[in-house]
C-alpha cells in the first residue's frame, strides 16, 4: 500500500507542530489557567524588556497548573479555581489572587439589544435545567415588563471545555438555585441536562450568535470586544447590575477576603449593591518552604511589579486589578509564610 | 529478503576484503531495521501499558458499569463511557456511510473515466484536501457548514423524515446546526481523501490486459470495472476504507468543534452529543482530581481498544479474501 506516505507525512508534521522548547534557565517557570493567559503573556513581555528576566507560562488548563506544581516541575501553578485551605495546608502550598474577572451571560433574541434584558440567577439556572423553555416565559416576563418578549424556544449553551468559566457559571447557578445545586453542581465540566455544548469563548459566542432565541456565557472581554448582546442580572443586595470593571472590582472589595484562610474565596454571588453577580478571581500556587528559595523570589519579584504597574495593561485586555487593600494584604502574607531555613524569603519590597 | 546471502557470495569470490566489509554493512544494515521495527512494538506495548496504569483507579472503581452506563458527572464523580462510545460509532459510521461511496466513485472516475487533461488536477486536489488540518476543518464546520444545515438541511430533514416510523427518529428535535449528524459529515470530508486516494492506487495496479481483454469481449465500462478492476482490489480497497475509518474513530479537534459535547445519547442524529477523543479533548484540562483524570484515561484506553479491533477485524476480512482467491 504505497498510500500509507500521506499519513505518515502528517504523522511528521504533527509532531513536528507539537514540539515545545524549554525556556533558558533563569526565566520563572509556570504553568496552568487559560484564562489568565493574556494578561500573563502581556505582562510577561513588559516585565522582560524592563529586567531581562522572562516568564515561561505554559497555559495548559488549571486541573494542568495544579498537578504540575504539585509534581514540582514549576515554580508556580496557576488557577481560577481556588484550592481549599485543607489541600493548600496538605501540599505545603501558599495560594493568593492576581487578577480580576467576569462572566457575562450574552443572549440572541430578536428585538433585544445589548443590556435590555434582566434576568436573575434563579431565571438562568431553571433556563440551563430545562425548567424555563420559552423567552415568554411569565418568570422572564416578570422580570422585563417593559420589553416585548417572542415566544421562540430557548436554546442553552454551554462551554464544552472544562474552564474557569464553566466554574465560575455553575457555582453562581449553584448559589441561586437549590435544585442546580443537588442536580449539578459547581465544577470547571458538569454535567448539562440540556442544551448545546460549544468549545471556547468562540465557540459559545459564536453558537449563540448563530441560533435564534439562544443563551450562552462567555468572558466578558470576550462579550464587549465582540458587541455581544448581554443581559443585566440581579446581584445578591436585590440590584440589577450591567458588567463592567467596576462591578467586578465591586465584587471583590465587597468579598471577606481578611477572614478567608489561603484566600479561598469564590467571587461569585457576594454582598454591594455594585457587585456584579459571576465575578471571579485568577490565583497563583507557590510553595511555602521552597527547596530552592531564589526561583520563588523571581516570581514574587514578578508578581510585585505587575500589582504595581500592570494595572493599565490589564484594562486594556478588559481584565480588573485587585483592589489596593486586597494586594497589601497579599505582600504580608508573602512577608510572613514564605520561608527558607525559618528565614522570611520576601523582603516586603 | 529471501537470498541475502548468495549475492555476498559472488562478491567473496571476486574480493576477500571487500566481501568482508559488505557483510559487516549488512550486519548493521539489519540491526538498524529491526531495532526500528521493534522500537514501534516497544512505543505500542508502553502506550498500552501507561493507558492501563492511568485507567486503573476508574477500573477498579467503576468495573463492566463504566462502559455501560451514560452518566458523566464530574461534580459527583460519577463516570460512564455509553454516550461517547456511542457517539463515536455513529458519527464514524454516518461518515463511512457518505465517504466509501464517494470515494470508490472518485477513484473509479479517476483510473477509468477521466480525461487526463483533467486527471491531475483532480488527484492532486484530492491529495491536497488531505493535507488540511482537522483545525481548519472544525472551524469551517462550525462557522460554514452548521448554518448552512442549520437553515436548510436540518428543517428540510425534519419536515420530510421526521414523520416517517422508525427512521424518523433520526430526525427530530429542534435543528442546531450542530450534533452528530453534521460531525458525521464533517469526518466524511475528512477521510475521503485517504479513501479515494487508496482506491485510486490500487485500482492502478490492475493490469491493463487484464481491462483489455474485457473490453475486447465486449464489456462495457461498468462491467469491466465491476467485474474486473474491483474484484482484482478488493484487499487494497478494504485496506483503504480501514484506514479512512481508522482516522474517523479517533478524530479529534474537527468533531469537538461541530458535536455539540454532549454526554448524552440520544435517538436523534441532529442532537449533540460527544464522542471518546473530543471528551477527552474537553475535559482533560481542567480535570481535577484522580478519578475524573484515570476516567478520562480510561476514555484513551477504550478507543485504543475499539481501533485495536477494528484493525484486527480488518485484518481477518483480508485473510478470508486471500483465502477465496481473490487476492491482489
Amino acid at each position: 500500500m504505497q498510500i500509507m506516505n500521506i499519513p505518515a507525512r502528517l504523522a511528521v508534521v504533527a509532531a513536528a507542530a507539537t514540539l515545545s522548547f524549554t525556556a533558558a534557565a533563569a526565566d520563572i517557570s509556570g504553568a496552568g489557567a487559560t484564562f489568565p493567559y493574556p494578561i500573563y503573556a502581556k505582562w510577561a513581555d513588559a516585565y522582560k524588556k524592563l529586567t531581562g528576566v522572562g516568564l515561561n507560562y505554559q497555559s495548559i488548563g488549571s486541573g494542568g497548573g495544579i498537578k504540575q506544581i504539585k509534581a514540582k516541575t514549576v515554580t508556580f501553578g496557576a488557577s481560577d479555581m481556588p484550592l481549599k485551605p485543607d489541600d493548600l495546608r496538605a501540599s505545603g502550598l501558599l495560594q493568593f489572587p492576581v487578577i480580576i474577572g467576569g462572566v457575562v451571560p450574552v443572549v440572541n433574541v430578536k428585538g433585544i439589544q445589548g443590556g435590555q434584558l434582566h434576568l436573575d440567577g434563579a431565571t438562568v439556572a431553571s433556563i440551563y435545567l430545562g425548567d424555563i423553555t420559552q423567552w415568554n416565559d411569565p418568570k422572564i416576563k416578570g422580570l422585563n415588563p417593559k420589553l416585548t418578549l417572542p415566544s421562540t424556544a430557548i436554546a442553552p449553551v454551554y462551554r464544552s471545555d472544562g474552564s474557569g468559566t464553566n466554574f465560575l457559571f455553575s457555582d453562581y447557578l449553584s448559589k441561586a438555585s437549590p435544585k442546580f445545586l443537588s442536580s449539578i453542581g459547581a465544577n470547571a465540566s458538569v454535567q448539562w441536562p440540556t442544551g448545546i455544548g460549544a468549545k471556547g469563548n468562540e465557540g459559545v459566542a459564536n453558537m449563540t450568535t448563530q441560533t435564534d432565541g439562544a443563551i450562552g456565557y462567555v468572558e466578558y472581554a470576550f462579550a464587549k470586544q465582540n458587541k455581544m448582546a448581554y443581559t443585566l442580572l440581579t446581584n445578591k443586595a436585590g440590584a440589577a447590575v450591567a458588567p463592567s470593571a467596576e462591578s467586578f472590582q465591586a465584587a471583590a472589595a465587597n468579598a471577606d477576603w481578611v477572614h478567608a484562610e489561603g484566600y479561598y474565596l469564590i467571587l461569585t454571588d457576594q454582598a454591594g449593591a455594585k457587585s456584579w453577580p459571576i465575578t471571579g478571581a485568577s490565583f497563583i500556587l507557590l510553595y511555602k518552604q521552597p527547596a530552592d528559595p531564589a526561583p520563588v523570589i523571581e516570581a514574587l519579584k514578578f508578581f510585585s511589579w505587575a500589582y504595581q504597574d500592570g494595572a493599565s495593561m490589564a484594562a486594556e485586555l478588559d481584565y480588573v486589578p485587585l483592589p489596593a487593600a486586597l494586594i497589601a494584604q497579599v505582600k504580608k502574607t508573602w512577608a510572613t509564610e514564605i520561608t527558607s531555613g525559618g528565614h522570611p524569603v520576601w523582603s516586603g519590597k | 529478503m529471501e537470498n541475502s546471502g548468495s549475492e555476498t557470495d559472488i562478491v567473496a569470490i571476486i574480493d576477500p576484503r571487500h566481501a568482508a566489509k559488505q557483510l559487516i554493512y549488512e550486519r548493521i544494515f539489519r540491526a538498524a531495521t529491526l531495532s526500528a521495527a521493534i522500537l514501534v512494538l516497544l512505543i505500542l506495548g508502553g502506550v498500552a501499558i501507561s493507558l492501563l496504569r492511568g485507567a486503573w483507579p476508574a477500573v477498579g472503581r467503576f468495573g463492566f458499569s463504566f462502559v455501560t452506563r451514560e452518566i458523566w458527572n464530574p461534580v459527583t464523580e460519577e463516570f460512564g463511557a455509553l454516550a461517547a462510545i456511542y457517539g463515536t460509532v455513529v458519527t464514524s459510521a454516518i461518515a463511512m456511510l457518505l465517504a466509501v461511496p464517494a470515494g470508490f466513485g472518485i477513484a473509479l472516475f479517476l483510473t477509468e473515466l477521466c480525461p487526463p487533461l483533467l486527471k491531475r488536477p483532480i488527484g492532486v486536489a484530492v491529495e491536497l484536501l488531505a493535507a488540511v488540518p482537522s483545525i481548519i476543518f472544525g472551524i469551517w464546520g462550525l462557522f460554514v457548514l452548521a448554518p448552512v444545515l442549520q437553515r436548510h438541511v436540518q428543517p428540510w430533514l425534519i419536515g420530510h423524515l421526521g414523520n416517517i416510523p422508525l427512521l424518523g427518529g433520526l430526525f427530530k428535535g429542534p435543528p442546531f446546526g450542530i450534533g452528530v449528524l453534521t460531525a458525521g459529515v464533517v469526518l466524511a470530508i475528512m477521510v475521503l481523501p485517504f479513501i479515494a486516494a487508496t482506491m485510486r492506487d490500487v485500482f492502478d495496479t490492475v493490469p491493463a490486459m487484464l481491462k483489455e481483454s474485457g473490453y475486447g469481449l465486449g464489456a462495457t465500462t461498468w462491467e469491466v470495472m465491476w467485474n474486473v478492476v474491483v474484484p482484482h482490489s478488493r484487499v487494497g480497497m478494504v485496506g483503504g476504507i480501514m484506514l479512512g475509518l481508522g482516522r474517523a474513530l479517533g478524530e479529534t479537534m474537527a468533531v469537538t468543534f461541530v458535536i455539540g459535547n454532549a454526554h448524552r445519547i440520544s435517538s436523534s442524529l441532529l442532537a449533540p452529543g460527544t464522542t471518546i477523543s473530543s471528551a477527552i479533548a474537553n475535559e482533560f484540562t481542567e480535570a481535577v482530581g484522580d478519578l475524573y483524570t484515570s476516567s478520562l484515561i480510561a476514555l484513551g484506553l477504550l478507543l485504543f481498544l475499539i481501533t485495536f479491533t477494528v484493525i484486527a477485524a480488518a485484518q481477518a476480512m483480508l485473510r478470508r479474501l486471500e483465502r477465496r482467491g481473490f487476492a491482489v
